[in-house]
């Protein structure tokens, strides 16, 4: 009985991998000849910089963690995903880095500070018009949501391409590389994902906005009847899911002070998505639980930290990647978890027979 | 067996958890007959002709088909295809994108020598089988070029070519016009003419009477009887329907006030129509009246009520609230002009499963608020503690899944959702549907309490005696048009005449 | 069935038609507008034409398949890493394992089936979301490519000598020669990809039109219910569709790595875009049941165009393509929407 509660528990899958995870990561540290906690140990190195693989996987995970949070919402209110989020991260970091340097030129040294702030301020902007875009075409005029994203996932990073003039722009600017750096002893990155957790976090609890998504979700027809604008609410997912991009977007950038269109975010919509299904969160829409899909974000990013410490390059993670992606949604799927109560539940009614004989 | 029948069903018995839906009934069909089957809803039509097309298993009886040695029980659709058994459903199970002759032959098209479909053959079969039925079409067009009603015959010529005994229409003419019934009629008296037994399965009770040559009717998994048409005249039909012996009917003095003629109108509808749902009507709601609205299913109540929501957006006509012009084009809209509508199809319509009894309660009262002037925590608990005390709402706790409860507390807590919002107008469609005597009196009980608080409600429900009951006044439906109100001394005679309507009503 | 034909054509101007007509329409506008403007470059040349079919006959066998699972309702964006997956397939067994190239084209036939029945499982019989499924076989495609090797691999004569053989092989047009520069009389040619992929057109137009399986495609996606309700099999008929994208997809790889002759992790990259595309702007229905491969082709057809103007212009960057391809799919898509809403709205 005991057993069942937990494995009802919402955060009962994403913590489940997390342990795996740490499991895997205790045998590879002893079997190089360390101690198993090695993995915990954070330190404050000679450059007064926190690190340690722990602090690593954060930092690392914080756009994955961000995008995720957009995500969870689209999933939960369209019962769709967002597969554009890793081209409009590109396409936001190339239009950022594209207002501070000026169109066509490849690299900046000194940058004034309004100047960087209109490139933050218009990375946030496009993130926010690829979101209503998306959104427009799924609300509004009733496209698969997958499909309508489709376009933008091809588009964003040749357009991208096109506003860099096919270069890779450079912002060799602390300024810049600041959000992708440190704050005194502390990764910005992680700050970065922290407030953004933080303040949707906030806007779910001090809001009706969480219900909504969900009801909306969950079933639209009774929702619209209860006075919900279903439409209204599944364009402002997406809105907001191309906001989370655009943030991740000068993120990605800033860690390299560059617009490389052609890589950042590159497949991060399927860690993304698998952030959400790995927090326990059903890709059929409806209830949702975004501390699980943050979870399930960083959860990703030590699979793949620890992917590459095993040596595993980073072209072939993806096939894990899918391969997970794959059994859990056919641990999620209909027909297989019909096959599994039919046969779980002649189970116990037979113990049951058994002890009373 | 007598020697023209084709069809017999003897004592057939079939449980759904909790619920008799069939008590041991018989059917018999003959050859070369229109056969109409009836009864108000849950009365197990639908039930009986699963049974008889193996969707459902049914416990007990048997089923003989003529031509067959032995009892048949089928297990699919196709099983009951084998037997000459072939039903046609109200909505077209068609392919609207492929053209007509290969709905008429898709999985068993005549084939080349080269194992490749003979698109030849197939068109020519395909004309003589809709000549030969007098449909006017042309068999290499699409079938989404074609009105539902011819629809509907591509249907009826596919089931009737495929070596067809018994044919079963299930609702076929619930969203058709006059005129192609008229033409649906046509066909199915050719197909009648050839032999072939016609189950029809309808709630229109004109279309009945125009076809028909036979009816049984069922009430609440029972058999009421059989008759020929000549010897069931329609009072009698809605009566055996109802479940009321017409004869020694005793009023029922309504209960409650009367309204008085100088209370305020709260709703003054007029023109409103919903296309291909319900006909222009006109109808003034005075404050802290209840009115009912009856008519048979699929007459036209639901429609009437939701055009006035906004739930279907009305296409024409005018709506005044509290004497006010009031603009609606959705739900919310309605809302925030005091409004409510509790809708009749409690699980597609009216809860959000997954959400909790608190947030199912307080969801409308919130969505009235807006997003972001959200109910404290403290203030949706002690709503919904309020209402399920209120109503006596059996839930686990407050939190559990709305989907857990029964249909009953399903129904309670939607209508405290709607208490909450404090609504001037409620509108109540078949509130008291599929839930226990019990929560059906104390839900009449609350009606009544409404109004009394200067509410109005718009009352919807298939049983006349609840309505009688609560109702001050009734409007009277059918075939998808408002056709009279019926004041001052209700009585069962009196709102069942009205719906059967007939010649002496007419016009 | 000429005569039936027409009277179709004539009588059912609806919008599946217009869609069509409006991408045939589109295509010659923009072949005529590449023969305006770059007509003294050579674009008037039949071999400008020809050269849009070599360079895209793998695309146009990827699209085929493409069009059979959106003919359901489904959609397939794992072609372009498969694609990849082949040729690397065949450049690494060739190079690396010295197999034979048909033992080769076999094996990439093989593994595009394998691939298609584990697809096609996940969505017909558990039910699957085709995207979520597709998704992660497009990531595990690209994957794997790199597990069999991350380097840039080009099939030579030394390689290959017999595959080297068939992918210069040229078969020249009769009739269309120019004289080049010298006065030379050069006649067009094709390549034997060419021919595969015009075949494999062929035999899909005639699946399509003429067989149980085809008819149930367009069934399933017409409406699923129905189609169950008619005693069609819909689990198996989704499944066949995915595993016959698969196998095409793998075709597609060898025409597309007899064309380019190299293989590299990052090959084919928005081809699955490039197949999407084609099938909506060539009036295949995102939500199924409507469309064929004659207009898969012309929408091929426009993408190789914009391309090929593209490439006639040579200023242009190299990223325009992939944002014509993409709005155009809007624009289709957007166009589907509305006309399915005045459908809608009509009744």
């Amino acid at each position: 009985m005991k057993s069942k509660k937990l494995t009802q528990n919402p955060l009962f899958l994403p913590l489940v991998c997390v342990l795996l995870v740490l499991a895997v990561n205790a045998v590879y540290d002893l079997s190089q000849g360390k101690a198993f906690y090695e993995f915990f140990i954070t330190v404050i190195n000679d450059q007064g910089l926190l690190t340690g693989r722990l602090v690593t996987i954060l930092n690392r995970g914080s756009e994955v963690a961000i995008l995720a949070i957009g995500m969870t919402l689209v999933v939960s209110a369209s019962a769709g995903t967002d597969i554009s989020v890793g081209s409009v991260m590109s396409l936001c970091a190339s239009f950022c880095c594209m207002l501070v340097a000026g169109f066509g030129v490849s690299s900046v040294d000194d940058v004034a500070i309004p100047r960087l702030l209109l490139g933050l301020l218009g990375a946030l902007v496009m993130g926010c018009i690829c979101g209503a875009f998306n959104g427009t075409l799924v609300a509004y005029l009733n496209i698969q949501p997958m499909v309508a994203t489709l376009i933008l996932w091809s588009a964003a990073r040749a357009i991208g391409l096109l506003l860099c003039n096919n270069l890779i722009v450079y912002v060799r600017t602390d300024a810049y590389g600041v959000f992708g750096g440190y704050i005194g002893f502390l990764p910005t990155p992680i700050l970065i994902a922290a407030v953004c957790i933080a303040v949707v976090s906030l806007v779910l609890k001090k809001t009706a906005m969480g219900m909504y998504i969900q009801s909306v979700g969950i079933n639209k027809k009774a929702s619209r009847i209860a006075g919900l604008n279903s439409k209204r609410i599944i364009f402002m997912c997406y809105l907001l899911c191309g906001l989370c991009a655009g943030i991740a977007g000068i993120v990605a950038s800033s860690r390299i002070t560059s617009a490389d269109s052609n890589n950042i975010g590159l497949n991060m919509e399927l860690d993304a998505i698998l952030a959400v299904a790995l927090g326990g969160n059903s890709l059929g829409g409806g209830k949702f639980n975004l501390a699980g899909s943050i979870i399930g974000a960083y959860t990703i990013q030590a699979i793949t930290t620890t992917m590459y410490n095993l040596g595993v390059s980073s072209a072939v993670a993806p096939v894990f990647k899918a391969v997970v992606v794959i059994v859990i949604v056919v641990i999620q799927a209909p027909p297989v978890k019909n096959w599994v109560r039919k046969h779980t539940a002649a189970r116990p009614a037979a113990g049951k027979e058994a002890a009373h004989a | 067996m007598e020697n023209n029948v084709v069809l017999t069903m003897r004592g057939i018995s079939m449980t759904f958890p909790g619920v008799k839906a069939l008590d041991n009934v018989d059917f018999t069909l003959r050859k070369g007959e229109i056969h109409a089957l009836m009864g108000e809803n849950g009365a197990g039509k639908s039930t009986l002709i699963k049974c008889l097309t193996g969707i459902n298993d049914f416990e007990a009886g048997e089923i003989r088909v003529d031509g067959v040695e032995g009892t048949v029980k089928n297990h699919s659709t196709q099983d009951a295809q084998s037997v000459g058994i072939s039903t046609v459903y109200q909505e077209v199970n068609l392919c609207p994108n492929l053209s007509v002759a290969e709905n008429l032959y898709i999985g068993r098209e005549p084939m080349t020598a080269f194992h490749t479909i003979d698109r030849k053959t197939m068109m020519k079969k395909a004309d003589e089988l809709v000549k030969r039925l007098d449909i006017k079409v042309d068999v290499t067009q699409n079938l989404e070029n074609y009105s539902l009603a011819i629809q509907q015959m591509i249907a009826i010529a596919r089931a009737s070519d495929m070596d067809c005994k018994v044919l079963i229409l299930d609702e076929p003419t619930s969203s058709l016009d006059d005129g192609e019934v008229e033409k649906l009629f046509k066909v199915m008296n050719q197909l009648k003419e050839e032999g072939v037994g016609i189950i029809f399965v309808t709630h229109f009770l004109e279309q009945v009477y125009a076809v028909c040559d036979r009816i049984t009717v069922l009430r609440n998994g029972t058999l009421v009887g059989e008759y020929p048409i000549a010897d069931l005249p329609r009072v009698k039909l809605v009566a055996a329907m109802m479940g009321k012996d017409f004869d020694d009917l005793a009023s029922i003095k309504p209960e409650g006030f009367e309204a008085q003629k100088d209370t305020p109108m709260e709703i003054e509808a007029r023109g409103l129509s919903h296309k291909g749902t319900i006909k222009p009507f006109d109808l003034d709601i005075r404050k802290g009246e209840v009115i009912g609205l009856t008519g048979l299913l699929g007459s036209g109540r639901s429609e009437l009520a939701r055009s006035i929501y906004g739930a279907d957006r009305a296409q024409t006509g005018t709506l005044k609230v509290a004497g006010k012009e009031a603009k609606i084009s959705q739900p919310l809209d309605a809302m925030n002009l005091g409004m409510g509508l509790l809708p009749d199809d409690r699980k597609a319509e009216g809860i959000i499963g997954d959400l909790s009894v608190r947030e199912n309660i307080i969801l409308a009262m919130q969505a009235k608020r807006g997003m972001f002037r959200q109910l404290s925590r403290a203030k949706q608990e002690e709503i919904a503690d309020e209402y399920i005390r209120l109503l006596q709402i059996k839930t686990a706790t407050r939190e559990t899944p709305i989907k857990q409860l029964s249909g009953g507390n399903q129904q309670k807590a939607i209508l405290a959702r709607w208490l909450a919002t404090d609504p001037d107008f409620l509108i109540l469609d078949e509130p008291t549907r599929g839930i226990d005597i019990g929560t059906k009196t104390e839900i009449q009980k609350l009606i009544i309490q409404l109004s009394q608080q200067g509410k109005s409600i718009m009352f919807i429900s298939s049983e006349i005696e609840e309505m009688l009951r609560t109702c001050n006044r009734m409007a009277v439906l059918r075939d998808g048009a408002k056709v009279g109100e019926l004041e001052g001394e209700l009585t069962q005679e009196r709102v069942m005449a009205a719906i059967a309507g007939g010649a002496d009503n007419e016009k | 069935m000429k005569p039936a034909n027409a009277v179709k054509g004539r009588k059912q101007m609806n919008g599946n038609t217009l869609l069509l007509i409006i991408t045939i329409v589109l295509f010659v506008i923009l072949y005529a507008g590449g023969c305006i403007v770059y007509g003294s470059k050579g674009f008037t040349n039949l071999q400008t034409f020809l050269n849009i079919l070599i360079s895209n006959a793998g695309l146009i066998c990827v699209a085929c398949g493409m069009t059979c699972v959106m003919l359901t309702g489904g959609i397939d964006i794992s072609v372009g890493s498969l694609v990849a997956l082949d040729c690397m397939l065949l450049a690494y067994g060739m190079g690396k394992w010295h197999m034979s190239a048909p033992v080769m084209c076999l094996i990439v036939l093989a593994v595009g089936l394998i691939f298609g029945l584990v697809q096609g499982f996940c969505v017909g019989y558990l039910e699957i979301q085709p995207f979520i499924v597709s998704m992660a076989g497009m990531f595990f495609a690209r994957g794997m490519t790199a597990v069999i090797s991350t380097d840039q691999l080009s099939i030579t004569q030394d390689t290959n000598a017999a595959f080297y053989s068939w992918a210069n092989w040229r078969l020249n047009l009769p009739f269309g020669g120019v004289l080049n520069r010298k006065g030379v009389l050069i006649m067009p040619y094709i390549r034997v990809g060419v021919i595969i992929s015009l075949l494999v057109l062929i035999v899909i137009f005639l699946v399509l039109r003429y067989t149980k399986f085809g008819r149930s495609l367009y069934a399933v996606g017409g409406s699923e219910q129905s189609a169950a309700m008619m005693g069609l099999n819909v689990k198996k008929t989704k499944m066949k569709a995915y595993i016959l994208s698969s196998f095409l997809c793998s075709i597609g790889g060898i025409c597309y790595c007899l064309n380019t002759q190299a293989a590299s992790v990052s090959q084919a990259t928005g081809l699955e875009m490039s197949a999407i595309a084609s099938a909506v702007i060539g009036g295949t229905l995102l939500t199924g049941g409507v469309g064929n491969v004659i207009g898969t082709l012309f929408g091929v057809l426009i993408n190789g165009t914009i391309a090929s103007i593209v490439q006639f212009n040579g200023k242009l960057a190299s990223s325009w393509p992939n944002i014509l391809t993409a709005a155009l799919l809007c624009f289709f898509i957007v166009l589907q929407s509305v006309f399915a809403f005045l459908k809608e709205k009509k009744k």
